[in-house]
């Protein structure tokens, strides 16, 4: 294990929560005009309901099985009597589709984004740098499947799991817990993790916001302020 | 009893000359910037035709407003909370920006550097949206002014709903009329209740409804959700915007802009108070048709002695109680019942209300086509169909738009008889509700509408609600966060693509795009 598996695994995981975090709490308190879903729809309607729909379903999708997968404690899953080796099946799975799903719209919108001319001389380069880096990582995601089918042990989805836990908790010595898994893994991690990075300033933000629209659901119709 | 005030609006259509100086001046001031360049906050159209954007009174396609579901409680139509949020990755109702029009301007520069051409040099038109240049304009925010293009295409229009609209396609047969419309500033509005963030909210004070920018994040089912489509997505900013009634000058006590510029003078501002408790029962009725009574009904009397003093209990301002007493809109509306809210049957309850107007028919009678009670004409002999104005203003009922058309005939009668034979004759006013005190008054307000009977606006009070002792030495208008100027280059998140600069001319990036 060298340095700089040492930072990338065991100190670059900090940084990232930390931007993404502070980053977050910055920019909806500094400049909360500038938080916002980056909608094109008005300028090119076609496509987008069909790849913005993929995309969505499949990266939320994505994001809590992810969460759900590596964060519960292993010892829960041996309480109700999930095997490692049918963990390992079912993330293939449920990330296979989730991931294919996800792909599919990715790849509507970027075709979109690209070849219209009202949307190209609309696109920022963090409008772009959010599309392909998260295509990267979900080709990345896809790939690990492959490399998982030679191994159905579940051994090495453990580790994942393990180092997971031990950033989450503060624990030291996570870097080493997956010094000798495949290097796909490794950068597929290190792309999710600049995910993270580059959340705060791009228009990645409209997630907290979508979240927060669940509210809605229990809101009046009308709103009305008064004099403050 | 939940009494509220606002500042309503109404439009006297029989005077409207189609002539957009409102659609102008509300442009130069509010929407002359980047990405919104394309929504007009105010517009006039021409009747009968589709409006702006394409059909937008076609609720089957563009599900805006409210429905009454089978157990009595409304929702949007274009559906309940869940259905807005599975929605949300992409709003099915959602107009595209070519049902408003692409925006373009020309390529002026070539006029004055074109070389030495055998063909007088041409400025050709160049999108907005791309800087490139386009071969042809198709469509435009006015495509139909007076009654331009083919009688198929207009014949869309949803106005002529219950009406043989064929025998409107000859030539004798025409007729038109404008509309100049604006946010309506409902009292039950549809923008707000499809907002999943929350941030159009109505203003307890004036019942002005406006967009909180900040808060705002371009999820876009108001934009479906609002009936009137008056709720325009800005494509450089990624916000919702609309009028928000120039209230700047309205709490200054000043008219709107569009209202202040009008040459017609056929706009009126003026205060009425409501009963907030009613709304959900008005806006809640069975039958569309009775809609017009039923937001009739929650508005109050300001002359009642008991209105006046639970308004007092509940803390409305003496100054707005004053200009509700003297509040045109409330004596066209509620008085003389001449004025009618656009298109009822959205259950929206809309604030800005329309005169119908009695169209031109002397030349006709002249002629003896048509017959006469007195010297003025019959009111059924006009040549707008009474039915296609109730299908705007009444959601299809016929009497209260009559009734309104034989009391503007009824005033004109009136007058002409007094100023002619220099008598007051009430006989003239036969079959109106009207006095003739009543009927000078309307007179005095409607044909002659001096700038202080249109306008009767109370200045708001700040000090009640804020010390301007803490404002002293602090900073002036500025677009940025507190007392930054706004205008940083860039920043961490993104350069601030709005700019408050007055769009003159294509921004430099989409130049570049056009080659020069």
């Amino acid at each position: 294990m060298n340095t700089w598996h040492q930072f990338l695994f065991g100190i670059y995981p900090y940084i990232a929560l930390t931007v993404f975090l502070l980053g977050s709490l910055v920019r909806f308190e500094r400049e909360q005009y500038s938080w916002k879903s980056d909608s094109s729809q008005l300028l090119v309607k076609s496509q987008l309901r069909l790849g913005s729909m993929l995309f969505h379903i499949g990266i939320l999708g994505l994001f809590f099985g992810h969460l759900v997968g590596l964060l519960t404690p292993v010892s829960v899953w041996d309480t109700v009597g999930v095997t490692h080796s049918l963990k390992q099946i079912v993330a293939m799975t449920a990330g296979g589709v989730m991931g294919f799903v996800c792909l599919t719209g990715l790849v509507i919108l970027l075709y979109r984004r690209l070849t219209s001319d009202r949307l190209s001389a609309n696109t920022t380069w963090r409008d772009k740098l959010v599309l392909l880096w998260l295509l990267v990582t979900v080709v990345l995601g896809l790939a690990t499947i492959y490399v998982s089918s030679s191994h159905m042990d579940g051994e090495e989805m453990l580790k994942l799991m393990q180092w997971a836990q031990h950033v989450v908790t503060f624990r030291g010595g996570a870097a080493a817990i997956i010094a000798d898994v495949s290097w796909v893994f490794k950068a597929h991690l290190f792309m999710g993790m600049s995910l993270f990075v580059i959340f705060p300033f791009t228009r990645l933000v409209h997630v907290w916001s979508g979240f927060g629209a669940v509210g809605y659901l229990g809101r009046a119709w009308q709103l009305v302020r008064p004099r403050v | 009893m939940k009494i509220r005030a606002q500042i309503g609006m109404v439009l006297n259509l029989d005077k409207c000359i189609g002539c957009h100086t409102c659609s102008i001046t509300c442009k130069n001031v509010w929407t002359s910037r980047d990405g919104i360049e394309y929504a007009w906050f105010n517009n006039v159209e021409t009747k009968p035709g589709v409006g702006y954007p394409k059909e937008w009174e076609n609720q089957e396609k563009w599900q805006g407003g409210w429905v009454r579901r089978p157990d009595g409680k409304l929702e949007p139509r274009q559906g309940s909370r869940l259905k807005i949020l599975a929605n949300i990755f992409g709003n099915p109702n959602l107009p595209a920006i070519d049902d408003y029009y692409e925006p373009f301007t020309y390529d002026y520069e070539r006029l004055q550097n074109a070389p030495e051409v055998e063909t007088p040099p041409t400025a050709r038109p160049v999108s907005v949206l791309t800087g490139k240049k386009m071969d042809k304009i198709e469509w435009g925010p006015n495509w139909e002014d007076d009654l331009g293009g083919e009688f198929s295409k207009r014949s869309k229009d949803a106005l002529f709903e219950g009406i043989q609209k064929e025998m409107y396609s000859a030539f004798e047969n025409t007729f038109m009329m404008y509309l100049p419309r604006l946010c309506e500033h409902c009292l039950n509005p549809a923008c707000v209740a499809s907002c999943p963030s929350g941030s159009i909210y109505k203003r307890e004070d004036d019942g002005i409804v406006l967009i909180d920018q900040d808060k705002c994040r371009g999820w876009r089912m108001c934009v479906s959700g609002c009936p009137y489509k008056k709720i325009y997505y800005n494509w450089t900013t990624g916000k919702a915007e609309k009028c928000i009634f120039c209230y700047p000058r309205i709490e200054a006590g000043q008219p709107t802009v569009c209202s202040e510029t009008c040459v017609g003078r056929i706009r009126y501002l003026g205060v009425l108070l409501y009963d907030a408790d009613k709304i959900e029962a008005a806006a809640s009725v069975e039958d569309p048709k009775s809609l017009y009574e039923a937001q009739l009904g929650v508005f109050l009397d300001p002359h009642a002695p008991e209105i006046v003093a639970e308004a007092q209990r509940q803390g409305i301002p003496q100054s707005w109680i004053d200009a509700a007493q003297k509040s045109p809109v409330y004596k066209m509306a509620m008085e003389w019942k001449v004025a009618f809210p656009l298109h009822p049957e959205y259950r929206t309850l809309p604030m800005v209300w329309y005169i119908p107007p009695l169209s031109p028919i002397q030349s006709a009678l002249e002629n003896g086509l048509i017959g006469e009670n007195g010297i003025i004409p019959d009111v059924k002999d006009l040549r707008i169909p009474i039915r296609y104005l109730a299908n705007l203003l009444t959601a299809g009922k016929e009497e209260p738009v009559v009734r309104a058309l034989e009391t503007m005939v009824a005033m004109r009668r009136y007058m002409r008889r007094k100023s002619v034979d220099k008598v007051s004759d009430p006989s003239t006013l036969k079959g109106t509700h009207l006095s003739g005190a009543q009927v000078e008054e309307m007179y005095q307000i409607m044909a002659i509408a001096n700038y202080e009977d249109r306008f009767v606006i109370p200045s708001s009070h700040k000090e009640m609600v804020e010390s301007t002792f803490d404002d002293k030495a602090s900073c002036g208008f500025s677009f940025g966060n507190g007392c930054s100027s706004g205008v940083s280059e860039g920043s961490l998140f993104g350069k601030k693509k709005a700019t408050p600069i007055v769009f003159h001319d294509m921004r430099r990036d989409r130049k570049l795009n056009a080659g020069g």
